[in-house]
């Protein structure tokens, strides 16, 4: 293979979406090693332990929800949304980017996916249990969570079909759904490989389990193209549908800081932006410690920092737009409310959201910082802060300042809001850690594809004349 | 009838290109109990095999069809007959209401079909099959592509049609057992 020249010589050509020198066979082995390698890293040990510490701190303070309900929170009324739905609504739009990843690019042949959408997949996969759990531990009897579905009961009646939050119900169990199928159908391909490659009988049963006695065959392969974009283009409307209806809850009820129309494509701007922060987060110190530079290349890092560019001016232009229509608007109310938010009880966690999510994403106009990655990796996660901060500032800053001065309320979370909320990491952690070990990372038939061949990118089809008889 | 011994003949090739050659000749040749297998996707290889099925897409969207409608009609029944709430005159079928649920049931049993029907046209989960009793099979979600003519072919003779799988350029050919 004759070699290709490896700097990026030029502007106009980009960088290439993989190291020199790799063929069929390294790519899958090089993959594949890291998931059947019988040394575990040092540092998937010391992380696991850790996210799972924390995990038990999630049982400990949902057992201790359970047991006392959720007067061990802060929420008082009127700010009986707290920390659970903040959590609820930040989980939820960091699931967005790994759907944004792997249904929207791929429509638009970004084939600089291939390296990023398997775990971006299974990060979205994640969040959303994450984010699943918290309205469940917030509704006060959470073992009574099957109400929320329609089914015949012995009080005859029926979740009110006209509420946002019942909308919620399906959007986000739909999400859940067809998330994990888009997943699992991924790594059919990729775990009939890994059965391949085990040389351990225990891996070859349960990795042979999982592929379904998958053999590659051409017409599978054609059906399987064939749902997999019919998949990707289901999920694409679903991605956005689901912020909007999660930013429904706010935009139906009628509390100023909520009431607004620019709330959807506000809110599924700011779940790319927060998702993408997270792929970032989270691909930087895993390319680095799996030595996974050749695939999750520097080009991919710099086009994820476009994105989050682009997506976080979205986001400010929201926040401008509030503002301005706050004062335009000429209602007092809504006036009110933005000039509580910026000089009242919350103003610290407002200012320090628009300097997260609007001052420091500036820096990535510069291609030195979008090269730099350490410098990309803090600003990942000052934007992931940021957007903690701004469902905060949504939540709880809206119901603490209503109507009537009256109905005023000071909240802060407890400290079982911060264990709950800490415990959920834990949670999102451990299924990541044990992700990276236990399943291929990156999507290896996919990768396969991205090889340059001798004679060119793909095998072409060569046009034939079908002979009967 | 009775059952052949073997499975088929399989040969291998090293890459795509020769294995879609090889296709192409095969049906040519009048093969048409066949399969093609290869460790990625590769384009026009299912049609140079003679597959052609349009099922799944026609799958897909009746299963959309069904979502939406079945989506929609639970809420109408739910709200507007079984347990009708008259609040402030408001109208029971309040369709605009109903639409987040209808489009997210669309989606969500369009997709279920999408993936159980591919599974299913697929045939899989299949726990065994003959193929996997070559030797040289494990490569195949490596970086090798395989063609296999199965013994069930009329046109199958073990050694013409060994002595044509290795007029193609293969690397080797093996027998496949049951």
């Amino acid at each position: 293979m004759a070699p290709e020249p490896l700097q990026k010589s030029s502007n106009l050509e980009p960088a290439p979406l993989i190291g020199p020198g790799y063929s069929y066979a390294t790519v899958t082995d090089k993959i594949s090693s890291i998931v059947l390698t019988q040394k575990t890293p040092r540092s998937w040990i010391f992380g696991f332990a850790v996210a799972f510490f924390l995990l038990m701190v999630l049982m400990f303070a949902v057992g201790r929800l359970f047991l006392y309900g959720v007067g061990i929170w802060g929420i008082e009324i009127p700010v009986g949304w707290g920390w659970a739905i903040v959590n609820f609504v930040w989980w939820v739009g960091i699931a967005h980017a790994g759907t944004l990843i792997s249904a929207i690019l791929l429509l638009m042949h970004q084939e600089w996916r291939t390296s990023i959408n398997r775990f971006a997949e299974a990060m979205t996969l994640f969040a959303v249990s994450c984010a699943g759990m918290f309205p469940l531990l917030h509704l006060g009897r959470p073992w009574m969570f099957y109400w929320l579905f329609p089914y015949p009961n012995t009080m005859k009646v029926w979740p009110q079909f006209r509420s946002p939050l019942i909308w919620d119900v399906f959007a986000v169990s739909t999400y859940a759904t067809v998330s994990l199928m888009f997943w699992y159908i991924g790594l059919i391909p990729d775990l009939a490989t890994i059965r391949d490659r085990s040389k351990r009988r225990v891996g070859q049963k349960i990795y042979g389990i999982l592929a379904m006695g998958w053999r590659g065959s051409a017409a599978h392969w054609k059906r399987y193209e064939t749902a997999y974009l019919l998949l990707a283009g289901l999920a694409t409307p679903l991605v956005v549908s689901v912020h909007s209806v999660v930013s429904f809850d706010f935009a139906v009820g009628i509390v100023p800081g909520w009431h607004s129309t620019i709330f959807p494509p506000y809110f599924v701007a700011g779940a790319i932006y927060s998702g993408f922060a997270m792929v970032l987060t989270i691909s930087i110190p895993v390319r680095k410690i799996y030595r996974l530079e050749d695939f999750i290349t520097e080009r991919h890092l710099d086009n994820m920092a476009k994105i989050l560019l682009a997506t976080g001016m979205i986001v400010g232009y929201g926040y401008i737009m509030e503002t301005f229509m706050a004062y335009y608007s000429g209602n007092q109310y809504d006036k009110f409310m933005i000039i509580a938010r910026m000089t009242g009880p919350y103003m610290k966690y407002y200012w320090l959201l628009i300097f997260c999510n609007m001052v420091v994403p500036q820096f990535l106009w510069s291609s030195r910082v979008r090269a730099n990655v350490i410098g990309l990796w803090v600003i990942s996660i000052l934007v992931n802060i940021g957007m903690w901060l701004e469902r905060y500032v949504i939540v709880v800053a809206s119901l603490a300042r209503d109507y009537m001065p009256t109905m005023w309320y000071r909240y802060s979370g407890t400290a079982w809001d911060v264990a709950t909320y800490v415990g959920s990491i834990g949670l999102f952690l451990t299924l990541l850690f044990l992700f990276l070990r236990y399943l291929p990372m990156i999507s290896i038939f996919e990768l396969r594809q991205l090889v340059p061949t001798e004679s060119g990118k793909a095998a072409p089809g060569t046009p034939h004349a079908p002979v009967e008889g | 009838m009775k059952r052949h011994p073997l499975y088929g003949l399989m040969a291998e090739f090293e890459t795509a290109e020769a294995l879609m050659a090889a296709a192409h000749q095969a049906r040519e040749e009048g093969y048409r109990r066949m399969d093609a297998y290869s460790p990625l996707p590769v384009e026009g290889l299912a049609e140079a095999i003679g597959f052609h099925d349009r099922r799944l897409p026609v799958i897909v969207l009746i299963g959309g069809m069904v979502g939406c409608l079945g989506g929609y009609y639970l809420q109408y029944w739910c709200s507007a007959i079984s347990y009708p709430l008259n609040i402030g005159g408001r109208p029971l079928n309040s369709w605009p209401s109903f639409i987040p649920i209808t489009f997210e049931m669309t989606v969500l049993v369009a997709a279920l079909s999408a993936v159980l029907g591919m599974l299913a046209l697929n045939g899989l989960p299949m726990p065994y099959h003959p193929v996997f009793n070559s030797p040289r099979f494990v490569l195949a979600t490596r970086d090798r592509f395989f063609l296999c003519i199965e013994a069930r072919d009329p046109k199958f003779d073990k050694e013409r049609t060994r002595t044509f799988l290795a007029g193609l350029h293969a690397r080797g050919v093996t027998e496949v057992t049951r």
